[in-house]
């Protein structure tokens, strides 16, 4: 049979390839096509100018800060979000106090299990009228309505959360974290529950505490878990465009207030669609790609290890 | 590491890249244009028809005329009316009315592929810029449908039964491209009834409205309030005040990016002005990040005395407003030494109706425009949108007009031939969004006025160069 393994294979492999070199490969090779050219979006004449798209990009101060908080996000995004969902993982797992010998979470562990989980199931849409009303500007949302009510704030003086240049990135990050965490922390979960309990059962004989579990026994064990989880968060941190656009003050995709928000896939839209600047735009966007990739690929190769088999 | 591990890291591996590329793929598979070539010979079917005056564009009655409009607020019941009236007019031909708020996601793929509709109202926050629709060679030239005979009158052309500024502002690399139908006033807006109530007066100058919103203020209501979220109606505000104190010949400066405009002495005149309210303390606590909805709301629920916005305010407040609020319009405030008189106002033509130059009828496109412009097509959109169109006294004294647009009729017949608009939002839209960014820095105090004047003045030079 072995002649005939080729034609079964190829015979599965020949759909999906095809769409995915028409609506995956094909486009990033336009991109990168119109990306030398100064197309405008609205019209099929177009000049071909080479790499001047990728010069300008490099001296354009709106682009390297955009960047930049790509690069912030994607340092404190994945750290921020796999470090809380590992340690509610943990306590709703085996954080619990083992009175008879045994290994549990913590009391209610299901219930936080459920709990957790829900803002997951919220779509982004409805991420940004929630937070729209969380941080809103005046004694009105609620945030600056809990400090007025407390006398932390004066309500003449209420903090602008998103209008203000120090604030607006971290209120963004704090949203996205408690939206994710509810994700990883079942994905965790579910990795944790495949670990052997005796394996637990013998560290605990041993005398370890939670700390020590928890470092010498169950991250090394999560380590695949953790480093899927890592490339996936640090896509969504080269992306943030729903959150952004939506919440951050500014005319055309936010990015408010002066930049102090901007991400790489607003200032893109907005040279897209606004400024009729799409080759521009689409030289940006090889950029996204490209710094996606590396992102990927250095995160899958720094944090390879040996495997543990179980 | 036996084979099993590999073929592990391989599921992996490709997983991961599928995660990579499925993300991006969706952003950047908006780029591709459906790859339409413009060069085809995908010529409009000109008309055979010959002019005449009923028929001024040569109108084929059996060609389709398709109609594509935004469906914003003023909604699009007036052009599938309108598009009855010209199958009547031009019988045997279909006017097919779509509508959508997408005008970018409906309209690019088909500018790209050749196949635009024949009369678009390019509008809403997705519409197509008409800078760049005119760069891209797409728009036709209407000079026609200007001098074409007015239907109510047809000793009159077009171009003059309307309202001043309509002609500038459709021009737009030097050819008339765009009819922009719906008129529109901007400045300050205040309630009657609280004014009356507190026996306040509107201040005719930046002094009296000064000390007026000390006194708003010591009666426990926040003197002014701006759309902070959209930076859009404080620049307004901002560029207005220059423009009443540096006259018309500044703000044309103004319009061509001439660097040194902003050296003028009324551009210094006009930012400290407005930096005032923010110095005095005299903000709406928060208005800086609010929506232009919400920050409208406060204003309706008399947490704020004076809102700067253009004419369709009243429109979009419709259900936020109390019935005896009595919302009143006035012009901005005069600085001292003004070129331009209290009344002036900032007036101009909005909504661009267009014409693609691809279209299959633009003939039928056209005349669709001049059936807009009637005393009758007029009214009805007057009273339906509570917005003036640009059709010259186009609302007859039988029209019913709510408190505010009434008084944006009176105040625009005060005003006269003092009228003034500004051309850069439409000719340079990324040196119009960085200007708001730097007015959005000056209301939340983290620019001075002449930090403001520095770097405007540095964008001014940016678009010169561009």
């Amino acid at each position: 049979m072995q002649h005939r393994k080729y034609p079964f294979i190829v015979g599965f492999l020949i759909v999906p390839l095809v769409l995915y070199i028409t609506f995956v490969i094909w486009p990033y090779l336009q991109t990168f096509g119109y990306s030398l050219t100064n197309w405008t979006g609205e019209s099929q004449n177009f000049k071909f100018i080479g790499l001047d798209n990728y010069t300008a990009l490099f001296h354009d101060s709106v682009f390297r800060t955009a960047l930049w908080h790509n690069i912030l996000l994607l340092i404190f995004l994945p750290v921020i979000t796999i470090l809380l969902a590992l340690f509610f993982a943990f306590m709703v797992n085996v954080g619990g106090r083992s009175t008879a010998g045994g290994v549990q979470g913590v009391r209610g562990a299901g219930i936080y299990k459920v709990v957790y989980f829900f803002p997951q199931v919220l779509s982004v849409a409805i991420l940004i009228v929630l937070f729209g009303a969380v941080y809103r500007s005046d004694s009105a949302g609620l945030l600056n309505g809990i400090l007025v009510k407390l006398h932390l704030e004066d309500a003449n003086n209420p903090i602008e959360w998103l209008n203000d240049p120090n604030l607006v990135l971290w209120c963004l990050l704090a949203i996205q974290v408690w939206a994710g965490v509810g994700f990883y922390l079942v994905l965790f979960s579910a990795a944790m529950q495949s670990i052997p309990k005796d394996i637990y059962e013998a560290a605990l004989l041993d005398g370890a505490g939670r700390g020590q579990t928890f470092f010498k026994v169950t991250l090394p064990l999560l380590w695949d878990s953790v480093q899927t989880s890592w490339v996936y968060i640090s896509i969504f941190a080269m992306d943030f465009f729903a959150l952004v656009s939506g919440l951050t003050p500014g005319t055309g995709y936010g990015g408010g207030p002066d930049h102090h928000s901007e991400v790489m896939a607003t200032y893109l839209m907005r040279n897209f669609l606004s400024f009729g600047k799409s080759g521009y735009a689409c030289a940006q966007g090889v950029i996204i790609m490209l710094v996606t990739l590396i992102v990927s690929a250095v995160t899958l190769r720094v944090s390879r290890r040996d495997r543990i088999e179980f | 590491m036996g084979s099993e591990m590999n073929r592990r890291d391989l599921v992996k591996r490709s997983a991961a890249l599928g995660l990579v590329a499925i993300p991006s793929a969706g952003l950047l598979s908006a780029c591709a244009s459906s790859g339409g070539d413009d060069s085809s010979s995908d010529k409009p079917t000109k008309s055979a028809s010959a002019a005449s005056k009923d028929n001024p564009f040569g109108v084929n009655d059996s060609a389709p005329l398709d109609i594509m409009v935004f469906d914003g607020g003023y909604g699009h019941d007036y052009a599938t009316a309108l598009g009855k009236l010209y199958e009547t007019k031009h019988s045997g031909s279909k006017a097919s009315v779509a509508w959508t708020q997408d005008i970018t996601g409906k309209l690019q793929p088909r500018f790209n592929g050749g196949t635009p509709p024949d009369v678009i109202d390019d509008s809403g926050a997705q519409q197509i810029k008409l800078d760049v629709l005119q760069k891209s060679d797409q728009l036709s030239d209407l000079t026609a449908l200007l001098d074409a005979p007015y239907i109510d009158d047809p000793t009159k052309k077009i171009r003059d039964v309307l309202q001043p500024g309509t002609i500038e502002v459709g021009n737009i690399g030097g050819k008339f491209v765009t009819l922009q139908y719906i008129y529109t006033v901007w400045g300050l807006w205040y309630s009657g009834k609280l004014f009356k109530e507190h026996g306040w007066t509107e201040p005719k100058t930046w002094k009296d409205f000064i000390s007026l919103s000390g006194e708003i203020k010591k009666a426990g209501i926040a003197p002014f309030a701006h759309q902070g979220k959209y930076p859009y109606y404080i620049n307004v505000a901002i560029m207005d005040l220059i423009a009443k104190n540096g006259g018309l010949d500044l703000a044309k400066r103004i319009d061509t990016f001439d660097p040194t405009a902003w050296d003028d002495p009324a551009v210094k005149n006009g930012i400290e002005a407005i930096y005032e309210i923010v110095d005095k303390g005299y903000l709406l606590p928060g208005t800086n990040g609010l929506t232009h909805i919400e920050s409208q709301t406060k204003w309706n629920q008399y947490k704020a005395a004076f809102i700067p916005c253009g004419s369709w305010l009243e429109n979009e407040q419709m259900k936020a407003t109390p019935a005896d609020f009595d919302m009143k319009f006035m012009p901005m405030p005069s600085l001292d030494g003004d070129k331009l008189p209290f009344d002036a106002i900032r007036a101009g033509a909005g909504e661009p109706f267009i014409v693609p130059k691809k279209a299959k009828n633009p003939a039928g496109g056209m005349e669709f425009l001049r059936m807009m412009l009637t005393k009758e097509a007029s009214g009805k959109f007057a009273s339906a949108a509570n917005s003036l169109t640009v059709l010259k006294d186009g609302v007859g004294s039988d029209v019913q007009l709510r408190p505010g647009t009434a008084s944006t009729v009176t105040a625009l017949s005060a005003a006269g031939s003092n009228t003034f608009n500004y051309n850069y939002p439409n000719t340079n839209s990324e040196f119009d969004v960085a200007l708001q960014n730097l007015s959005a820095e000056l209301m939340a105090k983290r620019l001075t006025p002449a930090q403001w004047i520095t770097k405007a003045k540095a964008l001014a030079v940016k678009a010169k160069k561009a």
